[in-house]
């Protein structure tokens, strides 16, 4: 199996992460984007792995999916602190810090 | 003939699945619910898992289905629960030109990844076969409480920190101090002797023949209904069931036994 699909694919996925980051304005959804962007680094991860034949890439992507878990806990904690007070989770309504 | 070309087993899960995860992909941008957008995603990260099974990595399969997909996923669903999972986004542009532009980044930086790091890409692959050989999940630990055992470390401290972080920002503080039980119970019985409020607890619903359910009011020794047996919630959805019609039931039920016995006795 040609190891560059997975790489191909694995880009693919990181830049519609990237659309979904700069195009969605509900921040759960932004942040779902951003979880994409990790999978597709991890697919990459995975695919080199296989390419130089060594599980150093396996471990990578296992600590990138550790250090997501806790990334989705405090990022979702912040969302529903900020909805909280402010009744909404569109990236646009947070706007307190503007000049 | 026709020749068949030469397929192995990899190939058609990449090209079976590598099309489906892109879709999920596609529709966590496209779909303008947030709840439909985590499903979409969730159909990706199942995707990715099968992708890491065919390239070897079994025990990524596993933790990819069980933490993404069975743990994240699940935690986005309870938090868009509490948040609102109706809410649709609007599509007027805020700033504009915003999409146009994103788009073009997205498309170029989709075109920069390839060139770059498909450029990288030399030689045919090895292969996990070798690495593989006393299994993935030992040649993993091999590595993790080896050669990344201080990483592994580490991560324990960040795992605690998020766990932390993550209860203090979602404390909420108690706005005034919380009142004792001797304050509780004075409150009560000078409630009662002011207002006239019963002080004990409500009475119960109604128990009859035919029913006992919380939507049964009770009735009063003058056979009267009494209000306080039954939640005002549900007497607003009108689901409060006739009571003195239940009464009545259980009445007949005993003039009828006792006319059988009266007639036995004769």
């Amino acid at each position: 199996m040609n190891v560059e699909n997975y790489i191909y694919l694995a880009t693919l996925l990181f830049a519609l992460g990237t659309a979904g980051v700069l195009l969605r304005r509900n921040a759960l959804v932004v942040f779902m984007s951003v979880e994409l962007m990790l999978n597709a680094a991890n697919l990459a991860f995975v695919a080199f792995a296989e390419l130089h034949g060594q599980l150093d890439g396996q471990m990578a992507s296992f600590f990138v999916m550790v250090v997501a878990a806790a990334e989705v806990v405090v990022g979702l904690a912040i969302i529903v602190t900020i909805y909280r007070t402010r009744r909404s989770t569109s990236v646009d309504e947070a706007n307190l810090l503007k000049f | 003939m026709i020749p068949v070309p030469l397929v192995t087993a990899a190939e058609v899960t990449f090209w079976i699945a590598g099309p489906l995860a892109v879709l999920g992909a596609l529709g966590l941008i496209l779909f303008r619910r947030a709840v439909y957008s985590a499903l979409s995603m969730v159909l990706t990260m199942i995707c990715l898992a099968v992708l890491y099974g065919s390239l070897q990595a079994t025990f990524l399969f596993a933790v990819q289905v069980i933490v993404y997909t069975g743990a994240i996923m699940m935690l986005f669903l309870f938090v868009m629960m509490m948040v609102g999972a109706n809410s649709t986004e609007s599509v007027v542009e805020t700033i504009k030109g915003q999409r146009v532009l994103s788009i073009l980044v997205a498309v170029g930086l989709f075109a920069l990844l390839m060139f770059g790091i498909g450029g990288a890409i030399q030689g045919a692959a090895v292969g996990l076969n070798k690495a593989n050989a006393g299994g993935n999940v030992q040649g993993l630990a091999a590595l993790l409480f080896g050669k990344y055992v201080f990483v592994f470390e580490l991560t324990s401290a960040l795992l605690i920190v998020a766990a932390v972080g993550a209860m203090t920002l979602a404390h909420i503080g108690r706005v005034g101090r919380k009142p004792t039980q001797r304050e509780l119970a004075e409150k009560r019985l000078s409630d009662y002797a002011t207002k006239g409020d019963h002080p004990g607890s409500l009475p119960n619903s109604g128990v009859y023949a035919h029913t006992n359910a919380i939507t049964a009011p009770a009735l009063l020794p003058d056979g009267t209904i009494s209000e306080a047996s039954v939640s005002q919630t549900l007497v607003e959805r009108g689901a409060i069931v006739d009571a003195p019609a239940l009464a009545a039931q259980t009445a007949t039920a005993f003039k009828a036994i006792e006319a059988v016995r009266d007639e036995e006795d004769e």
